[in-house]
């Protein structure tokens, strides 16, 4: 019929029709379409409105963290962190942090690690209300992503309260808080508790039984677990196929082992599955928050960072009239510090599935390699195979469905 | 089954690949092994499909350039074994230019992209891949960034050397 559009390499696809009686239209769906959320690119062969293949160009916004890395003290690599998935950049730092603190051997208070938790609840209900808001703004309803935005607001305002970013937010340090959760913070965390599952529900109650949300996702863009497990998924789309895989609770990390929740799943593994699962995760995030709230007032109060004077900033008014202080912070500022020579994998639970750091250390004063397993760019290699023989509008709402983050897929 | 642990595994590798499969350490917890290019593809299918160690999940593929070495490219497997909640990593050392070795898109269909980051950085050669193109950077780029002798910055830059700070 026509030429295998796989044949069209290098990288940079054709971005034209060159046969006048070819029935299929090339059609180039980014790098900046709104329906993609992201710069990416999706080159697809349709006919009519049938998906028949389709190549994935991405790469658009790289900016080689892993290079820069290599040339970096590691405190400075927090910020790079920031930016894989924005939408929630306080998984990655506190998993760049427990890297190195893993490398280094350091023991983390339990008060800093509820305190870590906390941020990382957080920032996983802001991940999960972006991708189900907008998956709702995909399938034709709007209200819902605008109800659910204010609490992601919200959430951006406790951020700001206790390290003073709201999206990038290069919060806390290696080895635990640059400060204490101050009282407004706590305050507005408690709030948000309060006020959150009502919205939660009243955005369930728009899309769960709603009769066009179920006929647009139902069955739509369905993995087995097989294939799932083959592409190396990870987190809530694979959860979503009935794989049973999370982290945090296969190896928990930040004491999870502490507290008592649930990883949903579901069965078909389709797009409203995923939605299901993205739900039903955001409950037992707040669980966690509630839990850890209740934990940390069992805590020793005003901890928030490790007692490691090497690794871990002194206060500034110290660095003035005491030596030592004065020696370990302009060790640590020009990263001269003694980390082993070794090499580690720590995995957190990111939003999106499992985000690895895989750091090699000579000694020197940057990593040796340091290597981001990004599940954004993992999942994201089945979209084009997956795609053919979809309808276009369905493989809209599946790329929503998949949450790929483009600065997480390109790194 | 008794206990399943590194000591285990290891003991199962040296069984079936004798001296073919090399300890490399323990760092952490995870078990590293080394492999030749040439026995790589035997060893993730046998680690893959074996009915007790089941390695069946694909967590990354990533290389390391060490310029000193003779086989400068060190290609980083990392698998997991998601019902005991094992990982283990699994390294190959290869030299030659372009650097090759087989690929693993024959066993996961998810090593498609890793394998093609790996190529677009560091130029490894994963032979029988079906579609290796650069991923992430463009097309006419004649280098491979990420190996060592590309400089981040300007290498005439003095206030970075390490000289200056006694190393």
């Amino acid at each position: 019929m026509t030429k295998p559009i796989t044949k069209i390499a290098p990288n940079a696809p054709s971005f034209y029709d060159n046969d006048p009686q070819d029935e299929l239209i090339t059609l180039n769906l980014g790098p900046t379409h709104p329906a993609t959320h992201g710069v990416f690119q999706n080159v697809l062969q349709i006919d009519g409105e049938r998906i028949v293949s389709g190549i994935s160009t991405i790469g658009y916004i790289h900016r080689a963290f892993e290079k820069i890395a290599e040339h970096r003290p590691f405190y400075q690599i927090t910020p790079l962190t920031d930016r894989l998935n924005y939408c929630s950049s306080p998984i990655n730092n506190m998993g760049w942090h427990m890297t190195v603190e893993k490398l280094l051997e350091i023991e983390i208070p339990k008060r800093v690690q509820y305190m870590r938790v906390i941020v990382m609840e957080l920032a996983r209900i802001a991940d999960h209300i972006i991708c189900n808001g907008i998956l709702g703004v995909d399938t034709g309803a709007f209200s819902g992503f605008l109800y659910v935005m204010q609490e992601r607001e919200f959430i951006y305002e406790i951020f700001e309260e206790i390290c003073g970013a709201r999206l990038t937010t290069n919060i806390g340090r290696i080895g635990g808080f640059e400060r204490d959760f101050n009282d407004i913070a706590f305050a507005k965390i408690h709030e948000f508790l309060k006020r959150f599952p009502p919205v939660l529900e009243e955005f369930e109650n728009l899309f769960v039984r709603n009769r066009i949300f179920i006929e647009r996702t139902s069955g739509v863009a369905a993995v087995t677990p097989e294939e799932a497990l083959s592409y190396s998924w990870s987190g809530p789309i694979l959860r979503a196929t009935g794989v049973d895989y999370d982290v945090r609770a296969v190896s928990p990390y930040c004491s999870y082992e502490d507290f008592d929740f649930e990883v949903p799943v579901g069965t078909k593994g389709d797009v409203y599955d995923r939605f299901m699962v993205r739900n039903a995760e955001m409950w037992q995030s707040l669980r966690i928050i509630e839990q850890a709230l209740e934990k940390i007032a069992g805590e020793p109060a005003g901890v928030f960072h490790a007692d490691v004077p090497e690794f871990y900033l002194p206060p500034k008014e110290q660095v003035y009239t005491n030596m030592e202080a004065l020696i370990y912070h302009f060790k640590i500022v020009m990263g001269e510090w003694e980390a082993p020579k070794d090499e580690v994998y720590f995995a957190v639970e990111g939003g999106n599935g499992e985000l690895g750091f895989y750091m090699i250390h000579d000694g020197g004063r940057s990593p040796y390699r340091l290597h981001f397993r990004r599940p954004s760019f993992i999942n994201y290699q089945m979209f084009a195979p997956m795609s053919s023989g979809m309808l276009l509008s369905d493989a809209i709402i599946n790329m929503s469905s998949l949450n790929v983050i483009a600065g997480e897929l390109d790194a | 089954m008794g206990n399943f642990d590194n000591q285990y595994i290891t003991d199962r590798l040296q069984r079936n690949f004798g001296t073919d499969v090399k300890i490399l350490g323990e760092s952490f917890g995870l078990l590293s092994v080394g492999t030749a290019k040439e026995r790589i593809i035997d060893l993730l299918r046998f680690l893959k499909e074996d009915d007790e160690l089941s390695f069946s999940y694909l967590t990354d593929i990533t290389a390391v350039h060490y310029p000193e070495l003779e086989d400068p490219f060190c290609i980083v497997y990392h698998l997991h074994n998601l019902v005991q909640n094992i990982r283990i990593r699994i390294k190959v050392f290869v030299g030659g230019e372009p650097p090759s070795i087989p690929t693993a898109t024959t066993l996961w269909k998810g090593a498609n992209w890793m394998e093609r980051e790996t190529y677009d950085f560091f130029g490894i050669d994963f032979q029988g891949h079906p579609d290796l193109r650069r991923i992430l950077n463009m097309d006419d780029l004649d280098v491979f960034p990420m190996r060592k002798e590309y400089p981040l910055e300007d290498p005439n830059r003095v206030d970075k050397k390490d000289f200056y700070f006694g190393r």
